[in-house]
């Protein structure tokens, strides 16, 4: 339970990182709160030439930051500083419900946020929710910057879309609209584990008329973010909420079986979980749009 | 900086308020530092993946999984352990005494890392709800006492300290 012996860089500038990944590449992993990294370390499942420790970069911003209609973070800005940031609670109202459900308060103290971006595991809060708000990322190397839209970060179970030589510098979280309400769901077997399923929704309302778009964790290889039919006021009366999310559910998503929990058990968890979701959004919206 | 395999480095590390400069190599885990460089061995290791918590230790203030970081990563860094929280001929902190009050633990190897993460809580537990508070140390696995005691246990601390600070005055 001990990492392999590996090289450690301490850069001190995001020019040297960029500069350290362009000369090590697929060789090296970054380094940043690393609450998901140590574990595979620590277990061997991974044991990289090169470790480049973030932690020591010079003026990185400790808290999220606004910026052109998005709340930013920077690649050292912990958790649990977006769990206590006011800014995060009045403008990604979704970001701040789920930031409770990501690990425990002594992981949080630590990980970082754009850290669990880059993991992308499929079972994590974070990728999923960035997700279906439409957000982004900026990923950055010797050669420049790039900025990839959420539904295009996520390849495969931990595996990013970054170049080799790239790595994150920000992630984006658009700033909710007046019109829009949003929950967030997860059901695990101990506060702050990995949940057996979650889902995140965003509910936009038009007239008589809501939209929601589901993003699910844990329920196939990425992110699964899909829209409902619109629903019409009708709906909230009906069972036409649950039928909705239980056609999705069918369609689209992908559980398997393991220690924790049945696909049968899985696919349950994900009807109940969105259908809650969906109508606690859809509430939120019609407040939203009562207020404004 | 860069640090080779087998190579070390020198780091300071305050801990418990007292300053060490040590030689680590990088890959070494702060909790190994603590217990095998240092000599503090109240800080336990159980899972050494960041499930069970034994090894929670303050780091600049804030509980964090000592498995979970490289001594390299804090160099210049605070670090408190559950060796900081009674002084020798101080007797126990009000958190230690009420885990005893309130028969907090059995075995007692993963009582540091409870300690750890409730001294940042512990003065304003009474008012936290049964729900708040659980999820405050919902990162910590006990595998013999249950947790009711500890809840209790942390739930009590505030009170000790108090009327120990009453006796002094």
């Amino acid at each position: 339970m001990k990492p392999a012996p590996f090289t450690y860089h301490r850069p001190e500038t995001r020019g040297e990182v960029d500069a350290l990944l362009a000369e090590l590449g697929s060789e090296a992993k970054i380094l940043a709160g690393g609450q998901s990294l140590i574990p595979i370390l620590n277990m061997r499942l991974s044991s990289p030439a090169h470790l480049i420790d973030l932690n020591h970069l010079h003026d990185e911003t400790a808290g999220p930051a606004l910026d052109d209609g998005h709340v930013t973070v920077g690649p050292l800005v912990r958790q649990s500083s977006v769990e206590r940031s006011e800014l995060v609670t009045e403008r990604v109202p979704l970001l701040a419900e789920t930031m409770d459900f990501v690990a425990h308060p002594a992981i949080r103290n630590r990980g970082t946020v754009v850290g669990s971006i880059a993991h992308a595991d499929p079972a994590a809060e974070l990728p999923a929710v960035l997700a279906v708000l439409r957000g982004e990322v900026v990923a950055r190397s010797a050669t420049g910057r790039r900025t990839i839209p959420a539904g295009e970060c996520f390849r495969g179970p931990l595996e990013n879309s970054l170049e080799d030589t790239e790595w994150l510098e920000e992630v984006r979280w658009p700033v909710a609209a007046a019109d829009q309400g949003f929950a967030f769901e997860e059901f695990a077997r101990r506060s702050g584990d990995y949940a057996l399923c979650g889902v995140a929704a965003r509910a936009e309302r038009a007239g008589d008329t809501t939209t929601v778009a589901l993003g699910y964790l844990g329920m196939g290889d990425v992110p699964v973010c899909t829209e409902l039919p619109p629903l019409g006021a009708s709906a909230f009366e009906t069972d036409e909420v649950e039928d909705a999310v239980a056609r999705v559910v069918e369609g689209q998503l992908d559980p398997v079986d393991d220690i924790h929990a049945t696909v049968a058990f899985r696919t349950h968890l994900a009807r109940r979980l969105g259908a809650t979701a969906v109508r606690r959004a859809a509430a939120k919206a019609d407040t939203a749009g009562q207020d404004s | 900086m860069a640090l080779n395999p087998g190579e070390s480095a020198r780091i300071e590390l305050t801990v418990n308020g007292i300053a060490h400069q040590i030689d680590v190599e990088a890959r070494w885990l702060l909790s190994d530092v603590l217990r095998h460089t240092i000599g503090l061995t109240g800080t336990h290791v159980g899972c050494e993946h960041g499930v069970c918590g034994c090894c929670t230790v303050l780091i600049d203030g804030e509980p964090a999984r000592s498995c979970l970081t490289f001594a390299v990563q804090t160099d210049g860094a605070a670090i408190t352990t559950v060796e900081g929280l009674a002084a020798s001929d101080d007797g126990l902190h009000p958190l230690q005494e009420s885990f005893r009050m309130h028969h907090g633990l059995q075995c007692g190897y993963c009582t540091p890392g409870f300690l750890m993460t409730a001294l940042p809580i512990y003065e304003r537990a009474p008012e936290m709800s049964d729900e708040e508070l659980r999820k405050a140390i919902s990162g910590q696995l006990c595998r013999c006492t249950g947790y009711a005691g500890i809840l209790s246990a942390i739930r009590g601390a505030a009170e000790i300290e108090r009327s120990r600070k009453g006796a002094e005055s």
